[in-house]
C-alpha cells in the first residue's frame, strides 16, 4: 500500500465547505408575514446591523464534538474514583465548593434563558446558530455542574452542605451575590443583560478567573475533578465569546448606542469585579492549602486576566469605534484587589459568619501567614490577628465570633448593588433613591443603583432598563431573631437536628461539632434599619465612623 | 469505604483522607440532595440535575427576586402564561433528559444521518432517485425545513418563561430537536444537490414564502411563533401543529412514499424527527394533563386549552388541506392524502382525548 493512502483519503467524497453549510443554514428564517412575531424583551439599543456567525458551526458538528467533551469528563470523574482521589484530596478546599457549586448552576442556566432574548433581537439568522449552541451549552453547563455536585456528596467525607445545595442557594446570605450575577443576564433590557453584562463582561473576562484560574487551583489540593469539568465548560466559552463580541458590532457602529454601551460596560465591569473578585478570589486564596510563593496570587491572576487579557486587547480597542473605556474604573478595581485587600476582607467576613453558612471554613495557620505576607506585604499586620482569633474561637463552647466583642470586628453594612458587604471601609457610602437611604461598598455600586438602573440616563429615557428589587439586605430577614432560630429557618442544620451544617474547622469527630444551643443566644440585627432611623446630622458622624475602620485586638 | 480500606492513617481526632466514609459524624451519610420530593420512590439522576435549579420563592428563595424590568415584574412570572397551575413544581419531563442524555441522543442522530447521507451518495442513490421526486424534495422538503426552523426559534423563545426549571428544560430540549432537524434537512439537500445537476436549493425558501400550498403551513407557524403566551407556543407545537401537518407530512407522505420513488435515504433522515416528537410528545402530555386536572385550576385550564386547541387546530387543518397537492406529485402513488390525513386527526384526537380536551368538530 502507498505510504499516502489514508482511509481518509480512500472513502472522502465531495461534500459542501463548512462556508456554505454555515451559509445554508443562516438562510432558514424569514420575515413573518401573517403574523408578526410574539413580543420579546425590549431593550433600548438599536440592532442595525446583521451580527455575523465567526464561529461558522452547525449542530450536525457541533453535539457530536460535545459528546466527546462529555466522554472525556465522565471518564475523568470514573477515573479519579478509582484512583481513590477523595483519600487524598485537600477538605479545606472541598468544603468551599459547597458554596461555588451551590451558587453556579443558576447563571449557568439563566444564560441560557438569556439567549431567548437576545436570540429574537438581531436582524438576520446568522447568529441564530450560535445563540443556539450557547443555549443548549449552558444546559450542559449547568447540569454538567449538578452532577459533579452530587459526585462530590456521594464521595467526599462530609456531604452535609451538598444535600441541601439547592435549598441552600435560595436562602444563604453569600449565595445571593451569585443571584444578583445571574438575574443580572436575564431580567431587564435585553442587551444590557444578555450582550453586554453576560457576554462582553462576564464571560469574555471574568470566566478565566472563574474556570480557568480556579481549576488550577482546585489541582493543587487534590482535586482533579473541578478542572475536568470546568476546563470543559471553559471550552464552550471561546464560542459565547464570539457570539457576544459579533453582537456588539452589530451595534457600535451606531453612535446613538454609545451611551448605552458606556454605561453598560461600566455597570457590568464594576459587578462582574465586585461580585466575581469577592468569590472567586475567596475560593482561590483561602480555600487552598497550596502555599507554593513561585505560584501567582489571586491578584497576580488577575492582572493576567482580566487587565492584560481583557482590558487592553478586548476594551481598549473598543475606543476606536469612539465608545469612552472607563480606565478608572479598572485601575480601581485593582486598587481594590492589591492595595485595599479586598478579598482577603471578603474571606474575613465569610469567617465571621461562619455559623450561618453551609460549609465549613478552617482557620488560616503560620503556613498560610507566611505565603499571603509573601504575596501581600502587610497580610499580617492587619489580618493575623484575625485568623488566630478564629482559630481559638473554633471550640464549642466558645462565644460565636460573629458576636464576640473580644476580637474588635465590627459587622458591615451590606451593598445594596453587589449585595458584597461593604468590606473596604474607607469607600462606603451612602445615598437616597425614590425617597429611601441605601448603602453601598463603593461609588461604582452607588452609581450602579442611582443612575444606570434607572428610567432615565443623562437625559435619555431608558424605558428597558431593570430596577433593583426583593429584600435585598439578607440580614433585614431575620431582624431581631436569634441566630440559633435563624440557622434552623435556613435549613443549615444537620440530620441529627441539632448539629450545624458549617464549622469553623474540619475536625471530623461528633465532640468537637457546634450545635445549636453553641449558638443561642445572639440576635441577628439590620444594619441597614438602624442606619435609615438616624437623623442626616447622625447619619453624617456614623458614615466618618464606619470610613474609619476597626482594629482586630490582639490574640494571645 | 471504611478507613482501612482506604488505607488512611487515622489518629484518634485526626481524620487523614477527605474519602466518604473515613470519619463517622453528625451528617456524614447525608449523601442524596434531601430538598426536593421525587416523583417516584426514589429520585432519578434527571431529578437530581434539574428540580430546584431555578429557584421561586414559594422554594426558598428568601429573599424574593433580586432584579425586576421596569413595569415591576419579577425575574420569573406566573403571569407569563394564561394557564394556571397550585403546583408549577410538579412536572417532571417524562424523557428525563439531562445534559449528557440530550448530547448522547442528539450525537447519535448526527451519526445516523450523516452515514445514511455519506453511504447513499456513497453508492449513487441520489441519481437513482425519481426525477418527480427530486422535484418533491427540492421544493416541498425544501419548504417544511422553514416549518421545523419555526417551531425551533419558537420554542427557544418559549424557554425563557416557564416557572420552573424542569418546565423551562423540557422545552429548552424540544427546541433543541427542532433546530437540528432543520439543520438537518438543510444540509441533507445541500449534499444530494451535489449529485444532481439541476438541483434548486434555494427553491424551498421560495415555496414556502410563496407557493399557496405552503401558506397555510406559514401561518400556522406563525401563529405559533405570534402568541405572546409560552405554554400557547409549546401546546400548539406538539398538540396540534405536529400532529396535524408535522407527522401528516413526514410519517404521512415522505417515509411512506420515498421508497417507491426510489428513495431510501429520506426516511432516515426524517426518522429522527419522528422519535424526537415522540418524547416532546410525552413530555407535552404530561405538563398538560397535570395542569388540566389541576385541584384548582382544572376547568380554568381545560377551558383555555380547549380555546387554544380550537384556534391552532383550524389553522393546522387548513395547513393540511392546502399540502394536499403534494400527494398527487410523486410518479408512484402509495398514500392516499385522505388516508394520511384521517391517520392525522386520529392522532390529534388522541392526544385531546388524553388531555381531557373537547376535539373540534373540523377534525371529526
Amino acid at each position: 500500500m502507498s505510504a499516502s493512502l489514508t482511509l481518509n483519503k480512500i472513502t472522502a467524497q465531495k461534500g459542501i465547505t463548512i462556508a456554505e453549510a454555515a451559509n445554508r443554514v443562516a438562510d432558514l428564517g424569514w420575515t413573518p408575514s401573517y403574523v408578526q412575531e410574539a413580543m420579546t424583551f425590549p431593550t433600548d439599543y438599536k440592532i442595525s446591523k446583521t451580527p455575523r456567525d465567526p464561529m461558522k458551526q452547525v449542530l450536525r458538528s457541533y453535539f457530536p464534538m460535545q459528546e466527546e467533551k462529555d466522554n472525556r469528563v465522565y471518564g475523568a470523574l470514573d477515573a479519579a474514583l478509582r484512583g481513590d482521589m477523595f483519600r487524598n484530596v485537600e477538605p479545606r478546599w472541598v468544603e468551599w465548593m459547597k458554596l461555588f457549586l451551590a451558587i453556579i448552576p443558576f447563571p449557568e442556566i439563566s444564560a441560557a434563558r438569556s439567549m431567548a432574548m437576545v436570540g429574537r433581537l438581531a436582524p438576520g439568522e446568522e447568529l441564530r446558530t450560535g445563540f443556539t449552541m450557547q443555549m443548549v451549552d449552558e444546559f450542559r453547563h449547568s447540569t454538567i455542574q449538578m452532577n459533579l455536585k452530587k459526585w462530590y456528596m456521594e464521595n467526599y467525607i462530609d456531604p452535609a452542605g451538598f444535600d441541601i445545595t439547592e435549598a441552600a442557594f435560595g436562602k444563604c446570605y453569600a449565595t445571593t451575590i451569585g443571584r444578583q450575577f445571574a438575574e443580572g443576564f436575564l431580567t431587564g433590557d435585553a442587551i444590557t443583560a444578555a450582550n453586554v453584562y453576560l457576554t462582553v463582561v462576564a464571560e469574555t473576562a471574568f470566566t478565566n478567573t472563574l474556570f480557568v484560574a480556579m481549576p488550577s487551583e482546585a489541582a493543587r489540593n487534590g482535586d482533579y475533578a473541578l478542572p475536568t469539568v470546568f476546563l470543559s465548560v471553559q471550552s464552550d466559552e471561546s464560542r459565547h465569546i464570539g457570539n457576544g463580541h459579533s453582537m456588539l458590532m452589530a451595534m457600535i457602529n451606531d453612535p446613538s448606542n454609545h451611551q448605552l454601551l458606556e454605561r453598560d460596560l461600566k455597570y457590568a465591569f464594576w459587578q462582574n469585579h465586585a461580585i466575581v473578585d469577592a468569590a472567586i478570589g475567596t475560593f482561590i486564596e483561602y480555600g487552598t492549602t497550596n502555599r507554593d510563593k513561585n505560584k501567582e496570587s489571586y491578584a497576580e491572576l488577575w492582572h493576567r486576566w482580566i487587565y492584560e487579557d481583557y482590558y487592553r486587547t478586548y476594551m481598549l480597542p473598543l475606543e476606536k469605534y469612539g465608545i469612552k473605556i472607563h480606565h478608572d474604573d479598572v485601575a480601581a478595581a485593582w486598587d481594590r484587589i492589591v492595595k485595599k485587600n479586598y478579598v482577603h476582607k471578603t474571606a474575613q467576613f465569610f469567617a465571621v459568619g461562619w455559623s450561618a453558612n453551609f460549609w465549613r471554613i478552617e482557620a488560616q495557620t503560620e503556613k498560610d501567614f507566611e505565603w499571603f505576607e509573601h504575596k501581600y506585604p502587610g497580610w499580617y499586620a492587619e489580618f493575623g490577628d484575625f485568623w488566630k482569633w478564629y482559630a481559638k474561637l473554633s471550640v464549642p463552647g466558645e462565644t460565636n465570633i460573629l458576636f464576640n466583642s473580644d476580637v474588635g470586628y465590627v459587622y458591615p453594612h451590606r451593598c445594596w448593588s453587589c449585595m458584597v458587604p461593604c468590606l473596604i471601609r474607607e469607600d462606603f457610602v451612602c445615598d437616597e433613591v425614590d425617597g429611601k437611604i441605601y448603602t453601598y461598598c463603593s461609588e461604582g455600586c452607588r452609581w450602579t443603583h442611582k443612575v444606570a438602573f434607572a428610567a432615565e440616563y443623562e437625559g435619555r429615557a431608558t424605558p428597558a432598563m431593570g430596577r433593583f428589587s426583593g429584600r435585598r439586605e439578607w440580614e433585614d430577614c431575620y431582624h431581631g431573631w436569634d441566630i440559633a432560630d435563624a440557622i434552623k429557618d435556613l435549613g443549615f442544620v444537620r440530620p441529627d437536628g441539632k448539629t450545624l451544617t458549617a464549622q469553623p474547622h474540619l475536625r471530623f469527630d461528633a465532640k468537637d461539632m457546634w450545635t445549636l444551643d453553641h449558638v443561642r443566644g445572639h440576635q441577628l440585627g439590620s444594619p441597614l434599619r438602624g442606619f435609615r432611623a438616624l437623623s442626616p446630622i447622625e447619619r453624617e458622624i456614623a458614615v466618618a465612623d464606619y470610613r474609619k475602620g476597626f482594629t482586630i485586638n490582639p490574640c494571645h | 469505604m471504611s478507613a482501612q480500606a482506604s488505607g488512611a492513617t487515622v489518629e484518634p481526632g485526626v481524620v487523614k483522607s477527605g474519602a466518604a466514609g473515613s470519619a463517622v459524624f453528625p451528617g456524614s451519610d447525608s449523601r442524596k440532595y434531601n430538598y426536593f420530593e421525587p416523583k417516584g420512590r426514589k429520585a432519578t439522576h434527571y431529578e437530581d440535575m434539574t428540580v430546584d435549579v431555578q429557584p421561586d420563592p414559594e422554594r426558598y428563595l428568601l429573599q424574593d427576586w433580586i432584579i425586576s424590568f421596569p413595569d415591576g415584574t419579577p425575574t420569573y412570572s406566573k403571569d407569563w402564561t394564561a394557564a394556571k397551575s397550585s403546583n408549577w413544581h410538579k412536572f417532571r419531563a417524562v424523557d428525563q433528559e439531562w445534559e449528557r442524555t440530550h448530547y448522547q441522543r442528539q450525537s447519535t442522530i448526527c451519526g445516523m444521518v450523516q452515514n445514511t447521507i455519506e453511504n447513499g451518495r456513497k453508492s449513487g442513490a441520489p441519481a437513482r432517485f425519481d426525477p418527480a421526486w427530486v422535484k418533491i424534495l427540492q421544493n416541498h422538503l425544501g419548504a417544511y425545513k422553514h416549518a421545523e426552523f419555526g417551531l425551533g426559534t419558537s420554542t427557544m423563545q418559549a424557554q425563557r418563561y416557564g416557572y420552573t426549571q424542569m418546565v423551562n428544560n423540557a422545552i429548552l430540549t424540544n427546541s433543541s430537536y427542532k433546530l437540528r432537524f432543520a439543520q438537518d434537512i438543510t444540509l441533507y439537500l445541500s449534499e444530494i444537490a451535489l449529485d444532481l445537476p439541476g438541483f434548486d436549493v434555494n427553491a424551498g425558501k421560495q415555496h414556502w414564502l410563496e407557493d399557496p400550498i405552503w401558506q397555510g403551513v406559514r401561518k400556522s407557524i406563525e401563529s405559533v411563533m405570534g402568541s405572546n403566551d409560552y405554554l400557547e407556543q409549546y401546546f400548539a407545537t406538539n398538540a396540534v401543529f405536529e400532529p396535524v401537518v408535522g407527522e401528516l407530512f413526514r410519517s404521512g407522505f415522505l417515509m411512506q412514499a420515498a421508497s417507491a420513488q426510489n428513495d431510501f435515504i429520506t426516511p432516515a433522515v426524517v426518522s429522527a424527527a419522528e422519535a424526537d416528537y415522540e418524547r416532546n410528545l410525552a413530555n407535552t402530555v404530561e405538563l398538560f394533563h397535570i395542569l388540566g386536572t389541576d385541584a384548582q385550576h382544572a376547568a380554568h385550564n381545560i377551558a383555555l386549552f380547549n380555546k387554544w386547541l380550537a384556534k391552532h387546530a383550524e389553522l393546522a387543518l387548513d395547513a393540511a388541506n392546502r399540502l394536499q397537492p403534494i400527494w398527487s406529485q410523486p410518479r408512484v402513488k402509495v398514500v392516499t392524502f385522505s388516508d394520511a390525513l384521517a391517520q392525522a386527526k386520529n392522532r390529534i384526537r388522541g392526544i385531546a382525548a388524553e388531555l381531557g380536551l373537547t376535539v373540534p368538530a373540523i377534525l371529526s
